[in-house]
């Protein structure tokens, strides 16, 4: 598993992260929720080795992330950032062929290319291997990336037992809202095949709908964490994010939530019929 | 086709023609240009008279004309394409290197003052050599010039580093601006010392700034070995990194790559890369530019192919470019840094107007 424990990231004099302790669990997917400036990206790049926090540890399996060397960290664990753009026009296979250049790796082309196409087909653009990745649209380009991040832990050495985590910042952000229910999925699967999965994004009802556990920052703090059900609760989210929010059942038992602008005409529309 | 060439053809898929035409083509033009090269001169010896010349060489033929192509083609041409093949080389897998590690298609020494750091060091070390400098040049012997442009260009790279490195991540705008003050800056410190030098120091000094071979010799040739050896020594330590880097710093960490080992060894070897080069040559502009692109539309970006393939390709044009050089208006001589400008413009205009050069998303 991977393993926050007492984290805190200090910058100047303001506290990005205080003292957070959160553990993704293979297996799992655990959403990171909360408003702008709560901490969830900052946090996601301390869970990715990438950040050195100013207090507190994280840990893989028991051992601190920071010492483990970045090539064998690389076999362990992929991040799909908000945006990644590229200064020189690659072909989609190209780019997913990127997942498998880890130094150590050592496989050869033919090899990284069969990892990749699995990922390209995994993500469905199995079509797509020889187009440009800057002529595909916003939701086709993040998917390549997600198979980037496949292409990473498919290819790495045997040897690397373990967790393997897979962390992903807001990747459904720019995407319409089939490709955000494609992407989820497949992010969903990959916490089936028994992988660790943190995903920062702000769309609480998808959060609801495809999350295991999530988990909700505000300032820098977890300000609740637990199953939908249990966390998504009106009170709560509406003092988290400032505004007043409802939270409605669904049909199928499921919940949404709902600025009360929009519920509230809702009602008055039921209203008046 | 054979099955590598297969392979190659398969992984890039139909947008790419097979590396291996590329690389057999780039390779048979550069054999071809540095045997015209051998074979072109002002003096009219052709290649006909190796054989005499290989001769008179090894000692066995006496007589003068044999004594004269001997001089030509061993001691002046020769000697001449080996450095036009190495300064070539050198600055388009510098060029290559830098626009990688920076993420930007317009990152070139030249363009960010790299070159002209380790020019104004070279220009200091021929004015102030048998000055003030004397006691601590002269020791140095025929490397002092290539040393102390290679620490030129270090230094520059580092304070452009320093100047536009913020929160551990280079911000590529004030990197360009920044290269282009400190280009500027070191332009005119140079002047400065061309301006207080004498008149044979002067002579020097001005093929520094538009680059000429025509001093070439075998004591260069020499100079430069071990700043080639090691170029050849770091590129393949570099290729993975730079590949990563091209996804973004963050997301070459993420793929494993130590990515301030791969800053390192970059910037490291693009200083020795370019300040040999400028020490042997002067400053020539364009060749960091224009061969990583050409490499990159017929292969892609990937640094495995882009990095020997514009080795090849930036010997290649300087090699052309210095027969042209020579031939032009002989028996004078143009300075090639006139010969690339006035090729290499139109076919940057011609690239950044094709888009393909900005890449991007």
């Amino acid at each position: 598993m991977l393993e926050a424990r007492s984290v805190s990231v200090v910058a100047g004099s303001k506290r990005l992260i205080d003292n957070v302790s959160l553990t993704i669990t293979p297996g799992r997917l655990t959403a990171v929720i909360g408003p702008n400036g709560a901490g969830k990206s900052t946090l996601l790049r301390v869970m990715a080795g990438e950040l050195k926090p100013s207090e507190g540890t994280v840990f893989l399996d028991d051992t601190d992330l920071l010492k483990v060397p970045v090539a064998r960290l690389a076999a362990r664990r992929s991040v799909v950032a908000q945006s990644t753009t590229l200064s020189f026009p690659f072909t989609v296979l190209e780019v997913v062929m990127l997942g498998a250049t880890v130094p150590g790796f050592g496989i050869r082309d033919s090899a990284a290319a069969d990892a990749a196409r699995e990922a390209l087909d995994a993500v469905g653009l199995a079509e797509f291997e020889t187009r440009m990745l800057n002529e595909l649209s916003g939701g086709e380009r993040q998917r390549v990336h997600i198979a980037r991040a496949l292409c990473q832990l498919a290819t790495a050495p045997p040897s690397q037992a373990g967790t393997a985590a897979i962390l992903l910042d807001e990747p459904t952000a720019s995407l319409d809202l089939k490709h955000q229910c494609d992407v989820l999925a497949l992010i969903k699967a990959q916490a089936e095949m028994g992988r660790a999965v943190m995903l920062v994004i702000h769309d609480l009802n998808l959060a609801a709908a495809f999350a295991d556990e999530i988990v909700l920052m505000a300032a820098g703090r977890i300000a609740g964490k637990g199953k939908p059900d249990d966390l998504l609760n009106e009170d709560l989210l509406s003092h988290t994010f400032g505004c007043r929010l409802r939270v409605v059942s669904s049909e199928d038992g499921g919940r949404l939530v709902l600025p009360s602008a929009i519920t509230g005409k809702a009602i008055m529309g039921a209203a008046a019929e | 086709m054979t099955a590598i060439d297969a392979r190659f053809a398969k992984v890039a898929g139909a947008v790419r023609p097979a590396r291996a035409k590329v690389f057999l083509a780039l390779t048979g033009l550069l054999l071809l240009s540095a045997i015209l090269s051998l074979a072109i001169g002002p003096t009219g010896v052709s290649l006909q008279s190796l054989p005499r010349a290989l001769a008179a060489a090894a000692g066995y033929a006496a007589d003068s004309s044999a004594e004269r192509d001997r001089l030509v083609l061993i001691d002046l041409r020769l000697p001449r394409t080996l450095l036009a093949a190495f300064v070539g080389a050198a600055l388009a897998t510098s060029g290559a290197m830098m626009q990688g590690l920076f993420r930007n298609p317009l990152a070139d020494p030249g363009l960010i003052g790299v070159s002209s750091g380790a020019a104004l060091a070279a220009i200091a070390t021929i004015v102030l050599g048998h000055g003030i400098a004397a006691p601590l040049i002269a020791p140095l012997g025929i490397y002092a010039l290539p040393i102390a442009a290679f620490f030129g260009g270090l230094i520059t790279t580092i304070t452009l580093v320093a100047i536009a490195a913020r929160r551990g991540r280079l911000a590529v705008g004030t990197l360009l601006l920044a290269g282009i003050a400190l280009g500027a800056l070191a332009g005119s410190l140079g002047g400065f010392l061309a301006y207080a030098s004498d008149d044979r120091d002067l002579r020097d000094l001005t093929l520094w700034s538009m680059g000429s071979l025509s001093g070439a010799s075998w004591q260069k040739v020499f100079a430069v070995l071990p700043f080639a050896a090691a170029i050849c020594l770091a590129v393949p330590h570099l290729v993975r990194g730079l590949n990563g880097f091209l996804l973004g710093e963050s997301e070459a960490m993420h793929l494993g790559i130590d990515t301030e080992r791969t800053k390192r060894i970059t910037i490291a070897t693009t200083a020795a890369a370019v300040g040999a080069a400028v020490a042997v040559a002067g400053v020539i502009g364009f060749v960091g530019l224009v061969a990583p692109h050409v490499m990159r539309l017929l292969s892609g970006p990937d640094h495995r192919v882009v990095l020997p393939g514009s080795a090849i390709l930036g010997a290649t044009l300087v090699i052309v470019a210095d027969i042209i050089a020579r031939m032009a208006i002989r028996p004078a001589e143009l300075p090639i840094g006139i010969v690339l400008a006035l090729v290499g413009a139109p076919v940057f205009l011609h690239l950044v107007l094709r888009r393909g050069i900005g890449g991007g998303e």
